[in-house]
């Protein structure tokens, strides 16, 4: 990703613009052409550094209230298979292994869950407690109480 | 700001285009191709989507670690100080996303920077300023396949 990428990514973090020709209005902006704007964009997305390029639904304001962060302490020897099966479930919006900070913190599987209600959350829980099986010994749930900062780069 | 009304164009373009927004020269035009619509109609529904912030944006959502490098990050404040401390980890340019989370470790932020070296004095800034340590809990692997979230339309508020 070279500087001309990283402008093109940085201006668009806030969105496309909604006009009909939305390449064309963005390049004009940066000073760029648009042939080479949709070029880069496509290329970069072919390489992977972009996931998708998509029109982004706000959750929360679709009904989506319980947002949780759900975490696992799952066996070092199980969790690459596990992550797999639990980052395909459905109502799972990211799934990662992440460090443990022991004794404190014995997780090291992060899982994003999105419900509307809590016995919907609670099911989804449940339905990942299931599939980890005896590979977990032990979880918790931190629901968002406040969303304190959300902007720049999005990976969401 | 009245509450839209969504219809079934809201609702395909919401669930349809997580993924294969169009790259194209009229995107909105393709869409509307798709839809069996016409382009200003997609672009008006977009455009009142956008404005109720029921979508939060059109455009390219980057791989972790893509651009400069970044990790999530924990903290454990004591309540009465939480939002003073959330207040100076949010001026930080480096942190874009800043949850409060139930949980001892209360205060949970993404910090992004150009290289190692400015992530680890984001980190020791931070603790400097606030006197509270800082967990990190950088990405070691990622597992979610990104297809974006099939949307269920029962109890839309």
């Amino acid at each position: 990703m070279d500087a001309i990428d990283r402008l093109i990514m940085h201006h668009t973090q806030a969105g496309l613009p909604l006009t009909l020709e939305p390449y064309q209005t963005l390049a004009k902006q940066l000073g760029l052409d648009k042939q080479e704007l949709m070029q880069r964009l496509q290329a970069m997305q072919d390489s992977g550094q972009i996931r998708r390029i998509a029109a982004v639904p706000n959750h929360y304001r679709l009904g989506y209230r319980y947002n949780g962060m759900t975490v696992w302490n799952v066996s070092d020897e199980h969790i690459n298979t596990l992550g797999q099966h639990i980052g395909q479930l459905s109502f799972v919006s990211h799934c990662y292994h992440r460090p443990r900070h022991l004794p404190d913190w014995p997780y090291n599987l992060f899982a994003m869950i999105h419900a509307k209600t809590e016995p919907e959350a609670e099911q989804h829980i449940q339905q990942i407690k299931t599939v980890l099986g005896d590979a977990c010994q032990e979880y918790t749930v931190l629901y968002s109480t406040k969303i304190l900062k959300k902007t720049g780069f999005r990976s969401v | 700001m009245t509450e839209l009304v969504l219809t079934d164009l809201h609702k395909r373009l919401l669930n349809d285009f997580q993924r294969d927004f169009p790259l194209s020269e009229r995107p909105y035009q393709a869409i509307a191709e798709q839809l069996g619509v016409s382009e200003s109609t997609v672009l008006s529904a977009l455009t009142e989507l956008s404005q109720q912030q029921l979508i939060s944006r059109v455009g390219p959502i980057i791989r972790p670690n893509h651009i400069g490098v970044s990790t999530l990050a924990a903290i454990a404040v004591p309540q009465a100080e939480l939002e003073t401390v959330a207040n100076t980890i949010s001026r930080y340019p480096e942190i874009n996303h800043n949850y409060e989370r139930e949980h001892e470790l209360n205060l949970w932020f993404v910090v992004i920077a150009d290289n190692n070296e400015q992530l680890a004095a984001v980190i020791a800034s931070i603790e400097a300023e606030t006197g509270y340590p800082v967990l990190q809990f950088p990405l070691l692997h990622d597992f979610y396949i990104d297809l974006g979230f099939n949307l269920d339309w029962q109890h839309v508020g």
